[in-house]
This record gives C-alpha cells, structure tokens and sequence, in this order.
C-alpha cells in the first residue's frame, strides 16, 4: 500500500499525464461532476458520482467507425480509428468499475468488437472508494463493496492522504513509475473502510430485494399489471439509458456529404419510438412494452444469458436523473411485490 | 399545501370525475411521479401535494382527455398557462378535465439542495428555512436557494382557467426573467456563441427537453422519423448537435408559455429556457406583449398579420420598434 498527501494530488495528477492521458472527474460549470481529460490546474471533483457513467471511456456516445470516399465509380475507405494509446481513469467508483464487466461480456463476446476492446486493453483503471455513498446508492444489493472496489489500482480519500493499493501487473507497473508515492501501512485504510461500511448499513436500498428476479422469470413477469401503471407517466425520453453505466444499445447511421461518407455509431434508447426501426421495424407499439424491455433486459434477460447476473450495479444515477423520477428500484419494489 | 389530497378524494367519492391526475409519493421525500388515480383508496395510499410537486401536469392531458370518463387535474399557476395554450391548439378535451386551480409559493428543488451540499438526503422539514435531514447530519437551507430555477423567476400567479381553485386567485407579477437574456443580448455575437456553445456541449441528447415540453405536442416528432431524412439520435458533429436545440426553439415560438420544464428536466443542467426566452422578449418587443396560454381571446403574434407589422429583419437599422 502506497499513500500521498492529498495537497500533493496535483504532482500525481501531473506525473501520471506526463506519460498517458489521465481522465478524471471534475466539475463542470454547473458543478456537477464528469470525467475530464485533466489538464494542470483541473481539480479531482468532491461530487460522489459523475453524471454520465464512465462507460463513456469505453463507449463513446458518438464513434466515426470508418469513412467512405466516392471517385468516379471507385469506393475507398478510409481509417478513423483512433490511434490506439494507453490511457488512465482515475476516480471510477466501485458501482462504475462492476459495470465494465457487464459490459465486457457483450463487446468482447464473439465477434469483438474491437474499437470498445482496443481502449479496454489500453486503459488503466484507478478507483476510488466511496467515502460518502448517497441514499441514492444501493450497489450492495449487487455484492458490491464501496468500501473496496475493484480495478487495477484501488484509492481510498481521507481529510489528508490519499491511499493507493495496485492490485495488478498494470496497476503495478504504473505504481512503479510514481516515485511521489510513499509507502505506507495497509492497516491506515481500515478505520476508513469501516466507517463506509457504516454508512453503508443505513441505505435505505442497500438490502434490496431482487429475489423475484432472474434468470427463469420471463414468464412469471412479462403480463404483469403492473407495468402499465409504472410506465403510465414515462415520458419516452432516454435519460435513463445514456446516464446508466450498463446500458449498451447503440445505432449504426451514416452521413452522406456528396463524395464522402461517414458510418458512426451512437447511443440509442430502447425508450425511443424508432428504436430497432432498422432491422424489422419497432416490436414494441407503447412506452408500457418499451419500458417493460428495459427493465426485463436488466434483470431477467440479460442474467437469462450470462449465468445470473444482473445487468444494472445500482449507482443510483437513474433514482436521480429521470424527470419523473421513475426509476428501477420502484420497479424491483412493485413488481418484486406484484409476482409474489 | 392543504387541502389538496383531500379535494381528490372527494372528487372521486362524488362521482363527480371518473380519474385523477396528481402526484405519487415515491421512495424519498422528493421523488414524487406524476399518476392516474382510479379510486379513493388509491389517492388515500399514495396521493401527494409537498414541496416537490414541480412536475407541470398538463402535458398528459393530451391522451387522458381521449380516454372514457373525466379526469381531475391540478394546476399550479404556470402549469393553467400550459392548459390554456394546449386548448387553443386544439390538442386536449376540455369537456372531459375538470380542472383544479391550486395556488402555490414555489416548489423546491431536489438538485438545489444537492448543489447546496445536502448529499445523502432523508427528510425535510419545511419553512422559511428548511431543515434538511441527511445521512451526514441535518443542514439548514433557505428555501428561496432550494426553489426551482423557474419558481424563483415565477411571472404570475393567475390561474388562467380552473373549475375550482384551492387558495386565492393571484395576479400577474413582475419579475426578472428577462434579465439573463438582456445579459446575453449585451454580449458581443462571438462572446454569445462561446457562451450557447459551451451549455450546448453537454447535450447528451436525451431528448427529455422535447418529450416534456407541453408545446412539442407532434404525435410524431419529425426528429423520430426514420423517413424524414433529419432523423437524428446523434448528429454528425456536435454543431449539429446544438442546432437541434435552436430549431426547437424556433418551432415552439409564440406557444412556449415559459412553463420552465425544460430546463428543469435537463440532467445536464443546459438554461433551455433562455431560447425561449429570447424568442419571448423578441415578440413582445415587436407586436406588444403577449403571453402565450395567458387569455382565450388574444391573436398570436405570429400566426396573425397587419399592415403596422414591423419587419424584423430591418427595424433594428431603422431604429425603432416600427409600430
């Protein structure tokens, strides 16, 4: 275990860009907190979680996946791929960090696809516990630990130091080129872990049921009532989809100006009216489908496939942001109670 | 805040409406939903009227006024603007809403108390100053600092058409809303460009902006039409990006009545409304003030023509307001 003053974040900041860039949280001019690429004179946010997931280092909003030239009657395609280079994320809470495995599991799977896993490969992951969860927060209800999240350098933040432990051979090896850490006992972390533990017992969703859900449950699901009433007032926007660190749905569009082309993809909202209009038209007639597959995605489709496990991580982010505050643990609540 | 729940139960028990729409408590003290309540037992579960019911309701007149039977609403001051407006668009069903007028002294908001350092957030206790419990111990707030950005620059608190009111009748009162757009008037073209740039920037493109405004009523927005050739889930560059907001802007003109909820729903905190604004101070400058959803009667400006109409293209260089 490795520990700096936090007065000297600045200086670790500093000798990490020297070598890649660094992305950190940082406020923006509304003072809520996004992953910037840092420059001196940046500040490591105080805000709890990012706005936008940290799945936007992974998985940008927006991509050029290649562009088309038109010369008489040739056709060339042009590289936009983004040289491939290492890269650090700092600050990626314990919720965000799980979230890379749920998505890992689909862009890695056959066929790779290989923009998302040339920046995985690239990418250094630093983490940061969470000293203050919110009552937003119930990553527990997942087997996470903000008390220990995973990645490969885990920090922790207390009023003085910063406490840094590698916990792989890229962890290791960027450790080893930061002579300004310090090392320190493993034990100094301990008060600060179970004081985020403490905290942790008092969330209100912490213990949330998810036992109605699952692999298996399409059936005792999929006609339920309930779904009506919980989507009565959804207003169809895709807040939820592109602030949600596992949400993974994109569109592949192209952009024709005469002689060029360009084919990018970008996020897209199962929310939306024109959602899958590509393929075989929009299965889902109402908001009621389209809301239903959302949240059967997440919790019953989606473990259906990959041994279990849920695809949401419980940060919260969705309880704050919706406009109607509609949000996934009222669904767990009332379906979970619905199918009993 | 009395009163409310009660005037729903009573609705229903009458007979008098079939529904109603109102807020739902949620899992916190500021997560309330808009609902449909069929019954009373319903509104006696779940039914609630507090400080954090900003969500203007009068968008969802659109397909409950289709539906069978009659349906209650409550309308804050802003939200009868957005009534109004969407009758004389011809969009909703007044014979089928039976409208409660509930006055109001603004309502908070959630993410004021966040910027005012409440994380954590378990209660609150309401007054001059609230009483903010958290997980991290209780905070003191103003509540003019926690109100919603469109309730601290509130332009009237007239109930433009009800059935029934719940408090006094208010009036139209002056207020500072046009004074960041002044602001940004002042500015030099290319200080205001770096200025809507930079709030752009952080569009993420949600669309909650247009799918709550009670003016972008489209069954089908052309901007979800596959076939209209703009169909647009993210634009080529983030130029395009911006201009999304500009043509929206420019097609909710004269019908915004200001009701804020744009820029309330942003969860990236983008001052939508100053488009509006803008486009608002514009047209009261040109044709005499007018306040779209404020009267049954008046034309609007722009879909209205006479002789005396200035041209805006040249009034600035003839250097008057034409009329």
């Amino acid at each position: 275990m490795k520990q700096i003053p936090q007065s000297q974040l600045n200086q670790l900041f500093a000798a990490i860009s020297e070598k890649q860039k660094l992305y950190l949280p940082v406020d923006d001019a509304t003072g809520q907190s996004v992953f910037t690429l840092w420059e001196e004179g940046m500040c490591l946010s105080s805000g709890l979680n990012t706005v936008r997931s940290a799945k936007d280092a992974f998985f940008p909003q927006v991509e050029n996946l290649m562009g088309f030239r038109v010369e008489e009657r040739q056709i060339q395609l042009i590289e936009t791929r983004d040289p491939a280079e290492p890269f650090v994320i700092f600050g990626v809470r314990a919720c965000d960090v799980r979230s890379f495995d749920i998505l890992d599991r689909v862009f890695l799977a056959e066929p790779v696809d290989t923009y998302y896993a040339q920046r995985r490969e690239n990418c250094c992951i630093i983490s940061l516990a969470c000293g203050k969860p919110a009552e937003t927060c119930f990553c527990t209800a997942f087997g996470i630990d903000p008390a220990q999240p995973e990645g490969d350098v885990t920090c922790w933040l207390t009023e003085e130091k910063l406490y840094w432990q590698a916990n792989t051979e890229k962890g290791e090896s960027l450790t080893a080129s930061l002579p300004m850490l310090e090392d320190t006992n493993p034990a100094a972390v301990e008060q600060e872990k179970a004081a985020i533990r403490a905290t942790v017992q008092k969330l209100p969703f912490g213990g949330l049921d998810l036992s109605a859900f699952g692999q298996g449950r399409t059936k005792a699901l999929f006609d339920l009532p309930q779904w009506k009433t919980l989507s009565e007032s959804c207003l169809g926007c895709g807040t939820c989809t592109f602030i949600c660190p596992t949400c993974q749905c994109y569109d592949i569009q192209e952009f024709t100006g005469g002689k060029t082309i360009k084919r990018f993809r970008c996020w897209d909202s199962c929310m939306y009216s024109d959602f899958t209009k590509m393929s075989a038209g929009q299965p889902r007639p109402t908001q009621t489908e389209r809301f239903r597959q959302r949240f059967m995605h997440k919790l019953v489709y989606y473990p259906d496939n990959n041994e279990g496990i849920f695809s949401c991580v419980g940060c919260g982010r969705c309880l704050r942001k919706c406009p109607i505050h509609m949000n996934i643990v009222k669904v767990v609540k009332t379906i979970g109670e619905a199918a009993e | 805040m009395q009163g409310v729940k009660e005037k729903a139960l009573e609705l229903l028990r009458s007979g008098k409406v079939d529904r109603v729409l109102g807020w739902k408590s949620g899992e916190f003290f500021y997560d309330l939903t808009p609902a449909v309540f069929e019954n009373e037992a319903q509104v006696e579960k779940d039914f609630c009227y507090s400080l954090f019911s900003g969500a203007n309701l009068s968008k969802y007149l659109i397909s409950e006024s289709k539906k069978e039977g009659k349906i209650a609403v409550f309308l804050k001051p802003c939200d009868s603007f957005s009534f109004v407006q969407l009758q004389r668009e011809h969009r909703i069903n007044r014979e089928k809403i039976y409208a409660v007028g509930v006055q109001c002294d603004g309502m908070c908001d959630v993410e004021a108390l966040r910027e005012s350092g409440c994380e954590g957030l378990t209660g609150v206790e309401d007054g001059e100053i609230l009483t903010i419990h958290t997980l991290y111990g209780d905070k003191a707030v103003e509540k003019e600092k926690a109100l919603l950005g469109k309730c601290r620059s509130c332009k009237s608190r007239r109930i433009v058409d009800y059935d029934e009111l719940i408090g006094a009748q208010g009036e139209d009162i002056s207020s500072h809303r046009f004074d960041q757009v002044a602001q940004l008037e002042a500015m030099t073209p290319e200080e205001r460009f770096a200025f809507w740039r930079g709030e752009l920037s952080r569009c993420i493109r949600c669309n909650a902006c247009r799918n709550v405004c009670p003016a972008c009523s489209c069954e089908k927005c052309v901007f979800d039409n596959p076939a209209s050739g703009v169909q647009n889930k993210a634009a080529a560059n983030s130029f395009e990006e911006n201009l999304f907001h500009v043509i929206r802007a420019f097609h909710v003109a004269a019908r915004c009545t200001d009701c804020g909820e744009c820029s309330r729903v942003c969860p990236q905190k983008i001052p939508l409304h100053l488009l509006n604004r803008k486009f608002i101070r514009d047209i009261n400058e040109l044709y005499g003030p007018y306040q779209a959803g404020g009267d049954f009667d008046s034309k609007p400006p722009l879909m209205d023509f006479s002789i005396q109409d200035p041209e805006p293209s040249i009034i600035y260089s003839r250097g008057g307001s034409g009329k």
